[in-house]
């Protein structure tokens, strides 16, 4: 049964991959191809003499390989280590993105699968579909939305290569810490379901999780590493183009992969619906 | 619980934590792992040397919402 969810979920969510990289192909590349030009541009205020068209940064913008490379223009020891192009632009926006967005929606729905495996019928007198549908709801809040409040998705020249080991481990941090905190929230509503009902015991519920994640969110250090001249609207359409992203993908998951493990409980006697244990 | 009588196979249950767990354990681990290569290789943390999977995901890395550099 398990291996069932969780091929189901897998391939449902190798097809919401799909979509996402329609969907940013179309609305999330402009806005990385204008941040880069932005770099670019501010590159080449920095230091005239180094806006050499092998060095226009079209190919790629990591910052810690152009400062080094400054420092020894096209020292043949560089060369050789790091091309300039080590992947083109076009790959990048092309076979890169479709790897790296279908492989990472097609994780999601894997782990998606088996959490569900856990969660239905302990989170709560649900069916196949409404679980589904409530851990995408409650998977795209803990998972998302609130980490990026705090650490929101940033465009190429957004971001001091330096704090980059810490900033990843304020986003995982962040992440983690919110799942947890959805976790215990759902735990509590269930405690506290025959006393107060369902609205009750879930308003109480949210309003743990949101206390919790929001005092987190203060508690942990701010970033700012938006240059100051970076164009408001990129960095806006940007993180719209992001979010748009994950939208689709817990919609699709969500959705799917309820209607899939619907059926895959009615070829099973395992699942079946109508009475309740709880 | 009168319907448990009447439909004694239909009542709902849970999959047995015994079930799910060895599922969990492995296909969890293989999945966190593809994550963490479109997420977070050759960026904060780098198993394999060079940059060719960093700059190959680069784009999706910065619009799915990872720290890229």
């Amino acid at each position: 049964m398990v291996g069932i969810l969780l091929t189901r979920g897998m391939l449902v969510g190798f097809v919401a991959g799909l979509l996402c990289f329609g969907f940013l192909k179309l609305v999330g590349e402009p806005q990385v191809d204008r941040a880069i030009a932005f770099e670019s541009a501010m590159e080449a205020r920095e230091k005239p003499g180094a806006g050499q068209p092998q060095h226009d940064h079209s190919a790629h913008d990591h910052s810690m390989h152009d400062h080094s490379a400054s420092a020894t223009p096209k020292s043949a020891e560089m060369a050789k280590d790091e091309p300039e192009e080590l992947v083109s632009r076009s790959t990048q926006a092309g076979l890169g993105l479709f790897t790296g967005v279908t492989v990472y929606n097609t994780a999601f729905g894997g782990l998606f699968a088996l959490v569900f495996a856990l969660a239905y019928r302990r989170m709560g007198d649900f069916d196949a579909r409404t679980t589904s549908a409530l851990l995408a709801i409650c998977g795209i809040i803990a998972v998302y939305f609130v980490p990026i409040m705090k650490y929101p998705a940033n465009p190429p020249a957004v971001g001091n290569p330096e704090t980059l080991g810490m900033r990843t481990a304020f986003y995982f941090a962040m992440i983690a810490i919110s799942l947890a905190a959805m976790i215990a929230a759902w735990m509590l509503r269930n405690r506290l379901l025959q006393r107060h009902g369902g609205w009750n015991a879930a308003l109480m519920a949210s309003a743990a999780y949101f206390i919790v994640v929001i005092c987190v969110a203060l508690a942990l250090p701010e970033v700012n590493e938006v240059p100051d001249a970076f164009p408001a609207v990129v960095l806006w359409q940007f993180r719209i183009a992001s979010a748009g992203a994950q939208l689709i993908m817990w919609t699709v998951i969500g959705l799917a992969f309820g209607a899939l493990a619907e059926r895959a409980e009615g070829s099973r006697n395992f699942l079946r619906l109508k009475t309740a244990r709880y | 619980m009168t319907s448990v009588t009447f439909a004694p196979t239909a009542a709902p249950v849970a999959i047995p934590v015994r079930e799910v767990l060895p599922w969990a354990v492995f296909a969890g681990l293989v999945l966190m792992i593809a994550l963490y290569f479109v997420g977070a290789e050759e960026g904060a943390t780098s198993l394999i040397r060079g940059m060719y999977v960093h700059e190959f995901l680069h784009d999706g890395r910065h619009l799915l919402g990872f720290p890229c550099h």
